[in-house]
């Protein structure tokens, strides 16, 4: 089906939080691929430049790749099978409504995605609020950012990714980047770190690998996994010590100083130097260069926020932007490299257990009025808060949990930790329902698939990492049956009677998610797609404004106050405590894990992409020749890695670039190299941010062993594995 | 069924008291515990591994508070008695207050050598072991009638580390001098002294508490004033603690001068070689460094005005700094019948030989180690709060490594383990030309294990160092790899 609407499309990426601007040329009949990526230099973001995953993202639209017709299975452990469409609804509605009637209404669970757009994260929510009455609904946002939004409110009282445009990085002193490897993760970004160095700033990177990004940088501070947050209170020691506090600021801009200090006396640097590994020499050197320029900006990314102390250790390093007077003024301030697309607009907008859009808090009686009254129901049917996401998938088919679920956007049979649990959980389910554009390992497990529109075959608005409402514009129609994730929920609502209140058209849905954000924190009444259009993207807070004088946006925050009732931000009382799983004699080794450059989360998308599959073809341990000497283990050799929720194996890869007690394995592949198999649940009190960057392995050779009753992914092939068939 | 709150006493506010209830109160059930510190010292808890800062007028004294998690902290409080029997503890000012658990982290004290003319008054014998029920533990203020005894005589030489053979001073000295101002902010009407260098001649400074520094660093101020030259200083102890504090004298701009009556500084750490490089280093801030000499007395009367050494020679200067290392208080729990050797004897469950009382920090042995740093004393604290909050009721210690680490201006050092070239296979690296007063690096070597290492002046491989040593793993087969910064560009 290569319908070209028109000859070009200004569009955004499919993939990160980036969304850099991108252009889809239409490609005549009979090519390979409906439209083709190019160049749009003027959006301001990335200035025309993509990363591999951009340049190829149109090959996820390619026939074949994709699911294009619903597809159902008839008995448990039976094959999938293909349906028509009302067939397949017509069994997902009647699974929804049926265990609700059953088992009650939160037995009847909603799991989606930071991939989906702001329209369809807010139907979603509505979805689980109005038509399933459920409290169950929550997202795989909480695995992704979700320490550095609660660490965010809790010192501002606001949360958005970035305070300010990505832009201003160019132009400000220092950067402290702590456990991102944006060169990898988002390679366009570079750019601004580049400028800022050239302009005479400095580059300090955290992380326990020599990475890509860590090559970058002017000091590269190499903790043990776990213990960043130790370092950020040792750093902040020394700026006290050494009399960089900004006094001034600290007494008129701040609240909670006092605690905040004693907190850090207490880890002095020889102290901080015996938990991080990190000498002295090297905490004074990066105080040094935060302190010296007259601006300063600290991005975290996934290091420091998946962890079970996640939000202590994100508010650790707040508290240094804070004590130097380096937020809440132009060029300095506190941000987070938010991961997934729609990161930023999916907490927003109410598939979080505990919000309603707008940013609202579910439990605020004065919240919960406002929105039912956009929705047009009695504010006591809206349910409360429901479980994180971890909580809820963990509690799948068990007494008094979820036995219905529908997942739309998500693959937590690969992204979740511990997801050897987490997949037999799932197996557990009475009925699955799964939306997404191609078979992920999760779908594969479903009653019900149903084939979503993807990215260039749909509209919908997405929020950067910015805080900058940006547009996606569809430039041909879904292929074969698949239909928008907002035309589904309109048929699924429609089946459990609600005829409206679930438009298929996004534009309509953006104007009634305006109504519903209008007055919250992330307020988007001011937004439209002409104005997002016309302007780039507009970025929230931007309430609506009189016809003659339009809010701007606010592309910088706190400038004048912060979003806290005193307009005071507030330090956190923390201090180090140590990762829920230590190593010991059984399991010695740190285990942490991340992404690699040329493949994408789960890899549902990029392990589908000939060129991507090409250049990251499967899992591999990261390990330091001396614990590879140690072992008796040669480059490329087998590894099982063993931890005390299960294994996985992949080859060796050998590496100076990593601390010797340390091994790294990316998350990106199910079956035997599936690292997620390992990954431990501990979570986070705040912001149940489950621990995926430190747990316990032991690593051996591998030897092969015949498994005995594979169940699930478990038993799908390791390191560059088929994709799942259709039909098995 | 509601209990009442648990009532937990920690007699001592130092550290690892400070340690303790932050983290027993962050873990705790909100509500199930009620905290009690209960320190002689004037101030609240701070972080006594920063005293030679303040010296050096790096933090501003009040910068070395600790926090204590909410706990009650009661200053200028000093417990002189504890019926273990009746649970309760008796105060100086005659309260009687009861417990249920009872947490003894009473730290150390410093050792006052054997040198002459030391105090104001001359010193008499020492009576019998004092029959009271009750040992003071305060350094300072204590009350009249107490005796200042640090605990019984340490078994197998001095608990301290720099400074040789030292001695109890005796008990029952009459107190000798007025309260400071610091020390009159409240307490008993009578008056307050007799803590253990309450008479100590005028100059002569202990420094192991935040008064110790606070004063040292106003007497040097007004001898600054009052004389017309640069006041001169003598450091006696060449520990840690000695190295430590010349240094920052040195920052001061105050001609400085060490004696150490051992061949080299830092011996019970260091290697020859090192402590060369420690003694080079010094000597290059412009301290002058004497080792393998004794001072014999203190020369002055009202104040003191020289130091005597053992082959004759006099120094002269105007303030000495005592830095002969520590000994475990065990006053308190001695007389409460508590068994104590060299320190209040603890099991791995820090528990005491009396029922409900524990003990943490310096003033402990654990199976026969003592310790005099924070380490050690944090362990234990941790492990403690563990099984007083309920986070894991069967949490245990089973010792710790020590590093000794000593940061003295752009000088650093760190070692630990077995050190000298006996204990097995030693590999070194000198590079005189690196950091500002060179690097000496050590390995030793047992078998195809790390039992011990020295480095002076590049830190950088401390992290490895020390995990290699404390998780005991095989060394490389090329061990001297150990030395490279990892991962490549991390350290500096």
């Amino acid at each position: 089906m290569n319908q070209t609407a028109v000859p070009f499309v200004d569009t955004h990426c499919p993939y990160c939080s980036l969304q850099c601007g991108m252009r889809l040329r239409g490609l005549p009949s009979g090519a390979a691929l409906p439209v083709e990526v190019v160049e749009r230099p003027d959006f301001p973001v990335n200035r025309g430049a993509l990363c591999g995953k951009g340049h190829s993202a149109a090959a996820v639209l390619a026939p074949g790749t994709r699911l294009t017709t619903p597809l159902v299975r008839d008995a448990k452990g039976g094959p999938l099978r293909e349906a028509t469409w009302d067939e397949a609804l017509d069994r997902a509605a009647a699974a929804l409504a049926g265990t609700g009637e059953r088992y009650g209404r939160d037995a009847v669970g909603v799991f989606g995605g930071g991939a989906l757009t702001n329209e369809k994260a807010y139907l979603l929510g509505k979805f689980a609020r109005v038509a399933l009455r459920t409290a169950n609904i929550d997202y795989n946002g909480r695995f992704c950012m979700s320490s550095a939004a609660a660490a965010h409110r809790n010192a501002f009282g606001l949360d958005r990714g970035l305070p300010f445009p990505l832009a201003d990085v160019a132009r400000t002193g220092c950067v402290i980047l702590v456990g991102s490897n944006l060169a990898d993760t988002m390679p366009p970004a570079v750019r601004y770190i580049r400028e800022m160095q050239e302009n005479g700033g400095s580059l300090v990177v955290v992380d326990p690998r020599r990475t890509r990004t860590a090559d970058l940088a002017d000091l590269h501070l190499a903790p043990a996994p776990g213990t960043d947050l130790a370092l950020a209170l040792g750093l902040l020691h020394l700026v006290i010590a050494d009399g960089h506090v900004d006094a001034a600021f600290v007494a008129s801009r701040t609240s909670g100083w006092e605690a905040a200090r004693a907190a850090a006396m207490a880890h002095w640097p020889e102290r901080v130097e015996a938990i991080t590994g990190v000498p002295v020499a090297g905490l004074r050197r990066a105080v040094e260069l935060f302190t010296a320029a007259g601006s300063g900006m600290i991005l975290t990314a996934r290091g420091p926020e998946q962890q079970s102390k996640g939000v202590d250790t994100v508010g650790a390093w707040i508290n240094l932007c804070l004590a130097t007077g380096r937020a809440g003024r132009p060029l300095s301030g506190y941000g987070c490299l938010t991961g997934q697309g729609n990161g930023q607009g999916g907490r927003e907008h109410g598939q979080k257990a505990d919000q309603l859009p707008g940013y609202r808090s579910i439990s605020d009686p004065a919240a919960r009025a406002h929105v039912a009254e956009v929705w047009g129901v009695d504010a006591g049917d809206l349910p409360g808060p429901g479980v994180s996401a971890y909580e809820l998938l963990d509690s799948l088919g068990t007494e008094g949990g979820v036995r219905t679920l529908l997942l739309m956007g998500s693959n937590p049979v690969v992204s979740a930790p511990n997801a050897r649990q987490v997949t037999s959980r799932i197996e557990a389910l009475d009925t699955l329902i799964v939306c997404d554009v191609v078979l992920s390992e999760t779908a594969a497990l479903a009653d019900v698939v149903l084939p979503s529109a993807q990215w260039a075959e749909e509209t919908g608005t997405m929020t950067n990492l910015e805080g900058r409402v940006i547009l996606r514009r569809a430039a041909v129609a879904p292929a074969g049956q698949a239909r928008t994730d907002l035309h589904i929920l309109h048929d699924l609502a429609s089946r459990l009677g609600h005829e409206k209140g679930f438009p298929a058209d996004p534009e309509e849905a953006f104007t009634e998610l305006r109504a519903a954000s209008a007055g919250g924190q992330a307020d988007y009444s001011g937004i439209d797609y002409a104005r997002i259009a016309a302007e780039d993207g507009v970025f929230w807070p931007c309430p609506a404004g009189e016809d003659d004088a339009p809010h701007p946006g606010t592309p910088r925050l706190f400038l004048d106050r912060f979003a806290t009732p005193d307009g005071r931000a507030r330090f956190a009382d923390v201090s180090h405590r140590p990762a829920g799983e230590e190593p010991d004699a059984e399991y010695p080794l740190y285990l942490t894990t991340g992404r690699v450059l040329a493949q994408y989360q789960s890899g549902a998308q990029t392990r589908r992409t000939p060129e991507l599959n090409r250049a990251a073809p499967g899992a591999f341990v990261e390990l330091h020749p001396r614990l590879a000497e140690r072992l008796g283990v040669v480059e490329g050799e087998a590894l099982a890695l063993t931890s005390r929720r299960g294994r996985a194996t992949a080859p060796a890869r050998i590496t100076t670039g990593i601390r010797p007690d340390t091994v790294f394995m990316p998350f990106h592949w199910p079956g035997e190299s599936r690292a997620n198999s390992l990954t431990n649940d501990a979570l986070d009190p705040q912001s149940r941010m489950p621990e995926f960057k430190v747990c316990a392995v032991r690593v051996e050779r591998a030897v092969r062993v015949e498994r005995a009753a594979p169940s699930g992914t478990d038993s799908t092939p390791g390191a560059g594995s088929a994709l799942p068939e259709a039909t098995r | 069924m509601t209990a009442a709150a648990r009532r937990i006493a920690v007699v001592g506010a130092g550290m690892a008291a400070a340690r303790l209830a932050q983290q027993v109160l962050a873990q705790a059930p909100p509500g199930t515990l009620e905290l009690t510190l209960y320190g002689h010292e004037p101030h609240a808890p701070y972080n006594r591994a920063l005293l030679a800062g303040v010296l050096d007028g790096r933090y501003p004294p009040e910068a070395l508070t600790l926090p204590t998690g909410g706990a009650t902290v009661r200053t200028g409080t000093e417990v002189t008695g504890v019926d273990t029997t009746a649970h309760t503890l008796r105060t100086a000012s005659g309260e009687t207050l009861p417990y249920d658990t009872l947490v003894l982290a009473t730290g150390a004290n410093p050792v006052l050598p054997p040198i002459r003319n030391l105090h104001t008054a001359p010193l008499g014998p020492a009576p019998a072991p004092h029959g009271r029920a009750a040992a003071p533990l305060g350094r300072r203020p204590s009350p009249p009638p107490s005796p200042w005894a640090a605990g019984p005589p340490p078994r197998g030489g001095t608990g301290g580390q720099g400074g040789g053979p030292s001695r109890s001073r005796p008990t029952g000295t009459p107190p000798a001098q007025p309260p400071t101002p610091a020390d009159a902010h409240e307490g008993p009407a009578h008056p307050r002294t007799a803590a253990p260098h309450a008479d100590l001649k005028q100059g002569v400074h202990p420094f192991r508490t935040l008064s110790d520094c606070t004063r040292l660093a106003e007497a040097t101020a007004t001898l600054r004033a009052k004389l017309p030259t640069t006041p001169r200083a003598i450091v006696i102890g060449g520990g840690i603690l000695g190295v430590s504090a010349t240094r920052a004298l040195t920052a001061l701009g105050i001609p400085t001068e060490l004696i150490h009556q051992a061949p080299q500084l830092m011996e019970r750490h260091l290697d020859e070689q090192a402590g060369t490089t420690v003694r080079r280093a010094l000597e290059s801030m412009g301290a002058a460094v004497y080792t393998d000499n004794r001072a014999r007395a203190l020369l002055g009367d009202e104040a003191v005005t020289g130091v005597e050494l053992a082959n004759g020679h006099a120094l002269t200067c105007d303030l000495v700094v005592l830095a002969c290392g520590v000994r475990p208080r065990t006053g308190l729990a001695g007389a409460a019948g508590i068994e104590v050797r060299r320190g209040i004897v603890i099991d791995d469950t820090l528990a005491t030989s009396a029922p409900d009382v524990y003990a943490i920090g310096d003033c402990t042995e654990h199976r026969g180690e003592i310790h005099g740093v924070t380490g050690p004393a944090w362990a234990q604290a941790d492990t403690l709060a563990a099984r007083l909050s309920g986070k894991d009721p069967n949490a245990t210690y089973t010792g710790a490594h020590s590093t000794a680490r000593l940061t003295a201006g752009a000088l650093e050092i760190a070692a630990f383990g077995e050190v000298t070239d006996a204990a097995g296979d030693a590999l070194r690296l000198a590079d005189g030309t690196r950091g500002a007063y060179g690097s000496y690096k050590k390995l030793v070597m047992r078998g195809d294990r790390l039992v011990g290492a020295i480095l002076v002046g590049d830190l950088a491989a401390i992290g490895e160092l020390t995990r290699t040593y404390e998780r005991g793993e095989p060394l490389p087969p090329r061990p001297l790899d150990l030395l490279a910064p990892l991962p490549e560009g991390a350290a500096l």
